[in-house]
């Protein structure tokens, strides 16, 4: 029961397309569903795919689009417009707006706009406790009977770091099927937190956020999960320490699961002393911040070992007067739906960690499973809804942060050259990108 | 530092070789002794590197001759230099002065080379900064001329007609091992 | 030398013993009764301070006068930076005044590093957060080079609140570069965790090191760190870690103690050890203008090379 939006009339061949890296093949779309896979299909239009690899149409767990209340970094629109740049078809939009998502108008609101936008599906998250406060539940039911259907609450930005609190929810969302995700932060270990508390963080004399702070509380929460017998999601984990907990967790048979963030599977905080931005530039100040290069290769096998989900972008937009400060004053997160298949392709495809099947699980399966996101995350084969990225791996970009669909700037990635181009992506048959440009 | 000294070839031409720089000296040190009554309040300041040796050479001199040592001391210019910002930022000399300082002396200034006098220029700024002489003269070892400002030697090693494309390089035993003024041309330095 | 200095990492080994022979120089030339050179005249120097600390403004400013330099002072209090303006316009404002250099205090780690990219003068950094007070190594060096010769060797025993000092950063790796062995020492609580990358040693035990060390620097300890656990109480940690009269005993004859003030007398140092003879607390202020006239000179008093490095 997915939210319709126009599908175009007519037949459409994707002529030469290799389905998840595969032989190259016709894909022949009819009604917004797959309606044929073999050679020499024909339709009303042709889309040339020769070369370029037909993924699921992605979709991202973990998404701020800011609207309402930060429309000056990011809206529903050009938040949607660069997702579907960035192949996704679906989007899982944050609650920590202004107004806060913690009510069924909230929701409904944002999922209304998603569907005016209409370059990819947006599904609302709800907060877990009113105001992200961290003091009483939000109300969660009301947001899943909404039109919203809203089944993955979050403090996004905060986390839920009261246990009563946290019990009470992944119980509490067990009624309607929900999972809680949750942003893993022990607020009093990470008070006036900076950047990873390691040797970087003790020569710059920025204040450290310990890995201990994130493993500890989705230690708690594995716990948690496991005695009340719910679903628990682990936000962009970002440790080695935090993968061990996990893969723990799994053995056991608990119902956990994980995503990382593209930049955590690429970037470190050695970055934030020396990088070709200058130090300490506010570019790479996230949340949870660049680790070391040790966490990065954890999180890279956990991926590929399956311990880990999901890819989830954590696209956090924030104008340039919040990123051109001084470090302390600066805002956390990093844009990222542009760029995210092409830092995964960098860190784990072409290091032979993942194949093509591989990233479809991780950026569109999974994350539509775990958010029960119906219409999204099928694999390419007849029957399904048409919901697919056509990417180029051979393309090579210089990152220009200017060209890109988001409102806000804030890429970690200007000046590298990344591999990848996202050509096409279509949603239920319906082109919302070609040529690498919005149709 | 002692400097890597140029072998002799035809276009390095010696001006001046150990044995005339000392003769050059005897004689200043004669002039000194004439113009200044015996030496009565003399202070020799030399100018930072090379000038600080001949200095005190001539006050060597100087005592052989009348028996009693003239004060001598150096005087560092870098600071009142007119020319800083044309190269990176150097290091500093040392400024010595006599215990009796220069109030109401007569100061003679001892430098290498005499050319644009923009250092003569920068030593009399230096020197008004830390008293007041009753007289401040100048000697050189070499005088190669092309002055800028009004300036001019009171006592002269040697005058030098040059062109302005070539270098005068001055060595002495105490800093460069050997006795020597050299004319380079432009492209030999 | 680099065109900006802000952390003492910037400097080589003859860079550093560089600004020390010259600020010997000038020592001499402070000495005497016309202080003032002629050898900044026409370039500008701003203080921009957005803390408050007369002690360190009024020695850059020092320093900058006696260079002949025109001297700005922009304190954030009372200005358009106190209405919310960002240290980025802040910057594009001294930029259009045309300061030749830029003496910062901050309170934010890093934040001379942001205005490096924003302006085109030199850069010198006077103290940002709890990362690093390069000027305030190199006049402790100078200190301790006059009353004890070349560092080389040196013992230096620095103890205190590490975690949150930038005159620790600095000296650290300033003491490092002119090859002296320093020492930190204080309880666990107040050292980084990564305190082992670095290029000193580590004890918890201020009695065990004393009678090996040339030079105690005692830092300054906030008695708010109380609060947040970092030591149970003000009479404890100056028990453990106070230098008093017996352990000053523990010296050897020829050492020093040295404190970058403010000081907590009868805290982290007794009253009678700051006013001692072996105390280079007096002189360290002193020789604060001149090693600042040195970096201010070698800074601005050469050629302009746009952005290169000198």
């Amino acid at each position: 029961m997915s939210p319709v939006s126009p599908v175009s009339p007519g037949s459409i061949v994707i002529k030469g397309a290799r389905i998840l890296g595969g032989e190259p093949a016709d894909i022949l779309i009819e009604d917004g569903v797959i309606a044929g896979i073999g050679r020499d299909l024909a339709g009303d239009e042709t889309v040339e795919a020769a070369g370029l690899i037909a993924l699921p149409g992605l979709v991202d767990l973990h998404t701020h689009l800011r609207e309402p209340g930060r429309e000056d970094a990011e809206t529903v629109e050009t938040g949607t417009r660069a997702a579907a740049l960035g192949g996704y078809t679906a989007v899982h939009a944050m609650a920590n707006t202004s107004p806060v998502a913690d009510t069924a108008g909230v929701v409904e609101q944002v999922w209304r706009l998603g569907q005016e936008a209409g370059h990819c599906d947006v599904q609302p998250v709800g907060a877990v406790t009113e105001g992200l406060a961290g003091e009483r539940l939000a109300e969660l039911g009301a947001m899943a009977d909404s039109a919203a259907r809203v089944r993955v609450f979050s403090d996004d930005g905060k986390c839920v770091s009261d246990a009563v609190l946290m019990r009470r929810a992944l119980e509490y969302v067990k009624a309607f099927d929900g999972v809680v995700a949750q942003h893993a932060q022990e607020p009093r270990l990470t008070a006036g937190a900076q950047m990873n508390e390691g040797a970087v963080s003790g020569r710059l004399g920025l204040t450290g956020w310990p890995a201990v702070a994130e493993e500890a509380i989705i230690a708690r929460d594995c716990l948690l999960a496991a005695h009340v017998g719910s679903r628990l999601h682990v936000c962009h984990l970002s440790t080695a320490g935090s993968v061990e907990i996990v893969r723990w967790a799994k053995s056991k048979g608990w119902n956990v699961t994980a995503e990382v963030t593209p930049h955590h599977l690429l970037l470190t905080d050695d970055l934030v002393e020396d990088s070709p931005v200058g130090a300490y530039n506010p570019i790479y100040k996230v949340n949870p911040p660049l680790r070391t290069r040790e966490d990065v290769e954890a999180l890279r096998a956990a991926l590929a070992d399956g311990t880990i989900d999901v890819v989830a972008t954590d696209h956090a937009p924030h104008p340039v007067e919040d990123k051109e400060t001084e470090w302390a004053a600066a805002a956390m997160g990093m844009i990222g739906l542009e760029t995210a298949l092409s830092v995964v392709q960098e860190a784990m495809v072409e290091t032979g960690l993942l194949d093509w099947a591989g990233v479809a699980e991780r950026m569109s399966y999974a994350p539509a499973r775990i958010g029960r996101l119906a219409g999204h995350g099928r694999p390419i084969e007849v029957g399904s809804p048409a919901n697919i990225t056509l990417y180029d791996p051979s393309a090579r970009e210089e990152v220009d942060p200017g060209s890109y669909a988001s409102k806000s700037r804030n890429t970690p990635y200007e000046g590298r050259t990344l591999p990848g181009r996202v050509v096409a992506t279509f949603l239920r048959g319906r082109a919302t990108v070609l040529d690498g440009k919005l149709a | 530092m002692a400097e890597a000294i140029p072998h002799a070839q035809s276009h390095v031409h010696a001006v001046l070789e150990g044995p005339d720089i000392n003769r050059a000296l005897i004689r200043i040190s004669h002039e000194i002794l004439e113009r200044t009554k015996g030496g009565e309040d003399v202070v020799l300041l030399g100018i930072p590197t090379r000038g600080v040796y001949l200095a005190r050479r001539l006050a060597g001199h100087i005592r052989q001759f009348e028996g009693h040592p003239v004060p001598v001391g150096s005087l560092d210019i870098t600071m009142y230099r007119d020319d800083l910002r044309t190269r990176p930022a150097r290091p500093l000399g040392r400024t010595e002065l006599p215990a009796d300082g220069i109030d109401d002396k007569t100061v003679v200034l001892v430098d290498d080379v005499l050319y644009s006098g923009r250092t003569v220029r920068a030593a009399l700024d230096a020197l008004a900064a830390l008293g007041r002489p009753r007289a401040v003269q100048l000697a050189a070892l070499v005088d190669r001329g092309h002055r800028e400002l009004p300036i001019r030697a009171d006592y002269v090693g040697k005058n030098l007609p040059t062109s302005k494309s070539e270098i005068v390089k001055v060595y002495l035993e105490e800093n460069d091992g050997r006795d020597a003024v050299l004319l380079l041309k432009e492209d030999e330095k | 030398m680099k065109r900006h200095l802000i952390s003492a990492a910037d400097l080589s080994r003859d860079d550093a013993l560089l600004i020390l022979d010259t600020a010997d120089e000038l020592a001499r030339i402070s000495d005497r009764s016309i202080k003032k050179l002629p050898t900044l005249r026409g370039r500008t120097v701003v203080n921009l301070f957005f803390e408050d600390s007369t002690r360190t403004r009024i020695s850059f400013e020092a320093a900058a006068k006696r260079l002949s330099a025109d001297v700005i002072n922009f304190s954030a209090k009372g200005s358009s930076v106190s209405k919310g303006e960002s240290l980025k316009d802040t910057a594009l404002t001294l930029e259009a005044m045309g300061a030749d250099a830029v003496v910062i205090r901050h309170g934010a780690s890093g934040a001379p590093y942001r205005l490096a990219g924003w302006v085109r003068g030199s850069v010198v950094n006077a103290g940002d957060g709890t990362h690093e007070h390069p000027t305030q190594a190199l006049l402790d060096a100078f200190t301790m080079r006059r009353r004890l010769g070349s560092l080389e060797g040196r013992r230096v025993t620095v103890v205190g609140d590490v975690l949150h000092s930038r005159v620790a950063r600095s000296n650290v790796l300033l003491l490092a570069t002119l090859g002296a062995e320093v020492t930190l020492v204080a309880p666990p609580t107040l050292l980084p965790v990564s305190v082992d990358s670095w290029p000193c040693e580590v004890s918890y035990d201020l009695d065990a090191v004393l009678p090996k060390s040339d030079v105690v620097m005692m830092l300054r300890v906030q008695r708010e760190r109380m609060n947040a656990a970092f030591f149970p109480t003000e009479r404890e940690y100056s028990r453990r870690y106070g230098l008093d009269r017996d352990r000053v005993a523990k010296l050897h004859d020829e050492a020093i103690v040295m404190h970058p003030g403010p000081m907590n007398r009868g805290m982290e140092i007794a009253a009678e050890v700051a006013d001692s003879a072996r105390s280079t607390i007096v002189e360290q202020v002193a020789n604060g203008v001149t090693t600042r006239m040195a970096v201010l000179y070698l800074l601005l008093g050469g050629a302009d090379l746009g952005g290169e490095d000198k």
